[in-house]
């Protein structure tokens, strides 16, 4: 009896680990298929005038193959989201975990929710049918598909994590902090943001790099508003993000064209492993202090 | 561990039930290649299931490049052009046959009031050399140009035929004809182009030169802006009893009406 338990416990065992071990070969696949496939173009162009270059042609009879223009523009467009979802998401956050009625709260969570489940591409027509005309109305220019559509379009799509994650991380402050904060005659509001705030700070950057990650990776959303030029970044041209320079020429391409599509996804891929560690690091933090 | 091996026995089994299938091919005619062909394809892929029902028809939308690679690694029979075969495909052994002529269609908003442009002009707006809608009689405006994404059929067609080729100042690149004409129905100064299969009312398609874009004009040639529907099958090989079927049933002259009927021009 005892041995046959053994055995089923054994074998369980077994399973899981097997099943374990599937999400780490997968990430090892696509780590390891993406450096081989990645390297060979970067070879042939040249690392500097890969990362550097500032021309993009890839099908032009002089082929160019200069990625400079997609990093920038994930960079600013990322750093647009953050600027615009940031203060919205946190102060949301602040609300919803410290002052809201419970209602009042269940139900803008199930928004925030509902927003998160919402389909990258439904955001993409959205904006492509009411944000790109409504850009061009109101600045004026001649079309609307641009960088600042695609900013606006990332930084609602960042709002959900930033808000939820944050949320998590303020409601983790223990209860003492703030009737030690009130009792010596601070306001709420005072308490909120001179003690709750600070002691989740960990969890609130972890919060917004988690939104970085989101805004990098986006591609389906901002490539139907952004207009997918390969123009250096400017904020009413149209421009072209590392992952919609991958999917919108991998359909057709051939040849080098194709390799250096793998080698911009490398270099996508380096950028979210950086913002991953990033990440590790804030959540450390969060859990020591 | 006897649960385990009889999983693996079953895993085992499956796997040789796949492979089963993939060997036995036969009664399937695979095609692959460019999106733009969708519907022509798609038509005659129906009608010519619905003469042979023992046989199944299948195509993959992944673009002329991609169908162009996939006859080469014998991945499908029929590769599906929208262009026709560069020198060096045709060297690998490839050989093109025509199916069909689409017209591609230079669509502007309607409210716009330009109605014609010659193929001099769309050449000058789309290498942004006229910029400014006033310069061929249009209100005053910045021309927005809108096109596809680089190895798309439908750029390397109008790109070909305008003589444009690698100097398009595009505001947008687009990845779907779908997306073109959405993006131009919804800004009164753009300019784009689309299949003329495609061309919808909530946009409107110029005359070039003078000559409306009808199927008529695309056959006779006096529409200039077309481009070939091309059939791809290896040099040296034979094809497939069926997939012989398959090409002699397209490439006949029954199957005109159906290709007119998906909105180009039979080439037989």
């Amino acid at each position: 009896m005892r041995s046959r338990k053994q055995l089923l416990e054994t074998a369980v065992h077994g399973i899981f680990l097997m099943l374990g071990l599937v999400t780490v070969g997968c990430v090892l696949l696509i780590t390891v298929y993406l450096v081989v496939s990645g390297i060979p173009a970067i070879r042939q162009i040249g690392l500097v005038p890969f990362l550097l270059g500032d021309t993009w042609e890839s099908t032009a009879a002089q082929p160019s193959y200069g990625i400079l223009p997609f990093i920038l523009t994930s960079i600013y467009g990322t750093a647009g989201a953050i600027l615009f979802g940031v203060p919205v998401g946190f102060f949301a956050a602040v609300y919803l975990a410290k002052l809201a009625p419970t209602q009042v709260k269940s139900i803008v969570e199930a928004a925030v929710s509902l927003l998160a489940g919402i389909p990258s591409v439904v955001y993409g027509l959205v904006g492509m049918l009411v944000l790109v005309p409504g850009t061009r109305a109101l600045f004026h220019v001649p079309d609307g598909a641009s960088l600042l559509a695609a900013i606006i379009v990332l930084s609602v799509m960042i709002l959900p994590s930033i808000i939820k994650v944050s949320i998590t991380a303020l409601e983790a402050v223990p209860k003492e902090y703030e009737d030690a904060s009130l009792a010596l005659g601070a306001t709420p509001i005072e308490t909120y943001f001179r003690v709750s705030v600070p002691a989740a700070r960990s969890g609130i950057a972890a919060a917004v790099v988690l939104g970085v990650g989101r805004a990098i990776g986006e591609a389906m959303a901002v490539m139907m508003v952004s207009g997918n030029a390969a123009n250096m970044p400017s904020l009413f041209e149209s421009v072209r993000f590392l992952t919609t320079a991958v999917s919108s020429e991998m359909s057709y391409s051939s040849g080098l064209q194709r390799q250096a599509l793998f080698s911009i996804a490398l270099v996508l891929f380096l950028f979210i492993m950086l913002i991953n560690a990033v990440l590790n690091f804030f959540l450390k933090g969060q859990k020591e202090g | 561990m006897k649960k385990f091996a009889s999983l693996m026995l079953v895993a085992v089994l499956a796997l040789s039930v796949m492979a089963g299938c993939s060997q036995k091919t036969s009664g399937t005619v695979t095609t692959d290649g460019s999106t733009s062909m969708e519907k022509v394809i798609g038509a005659l892929g129906e009608a010519f299931e619905a003469q042979n029902d023992r046989v199944t028809f299948t195509y993959n939308p992944t673009g002329s490049g991609s169908g162009i690679q996939a006859v080469l690694e014998g991945r499908c029979d029929i590769g599906l052009s929208s262009r026709d075969l560069k020198v060096e495909e045709s060297a690998q052994g490839l050989t093109g046959t025509v199916l069909a002529y689409d017209g591609i269609a230079v669509i502007i908003n309607p409210d716009s009031p330009i109605s014609d442009l010659d193929v001099d002009t769309i050449a000058k707006i789309y290498t942004g050399e006229i910029t400014n809608w006033k310069d061929v009689g249009g209100q005053d405006a910045e021309i927005v140009l809108i096109g596809r994404e680089a190895g798309s059929g439908t750029r390397d067609g109008f790109e070909s035929i305008t003589g444009t080729v690698d100097n398009c100042q595009y505001r947008q690149e687009l990845t779907s004809t779908g997306d073109v004409i959405t993006a131009v129905s919804q800004n009164p100064d753009a300019i784009g182009y689309a299949s003329l299969a495609s061309v919808k009312d909530t946009v409107r398609a110029v005359t070039v030169g003078g000559v409306a874009p009808t199927e008529d004009a695309v056959k006779d040639g006096s529409y200039v802006i077309q481009r070939p529907f091309v059939l791809v099958t290896k040099t040296d090989t034979p094809l497939s009893e069926q997939a012989q079927k398959f090409f002699d049933f397209a490439t006949s002259p029954d199957a005109a009406e159906l290709i007119s009927g998906a909105g180009a021009v039979a080439a037989n």
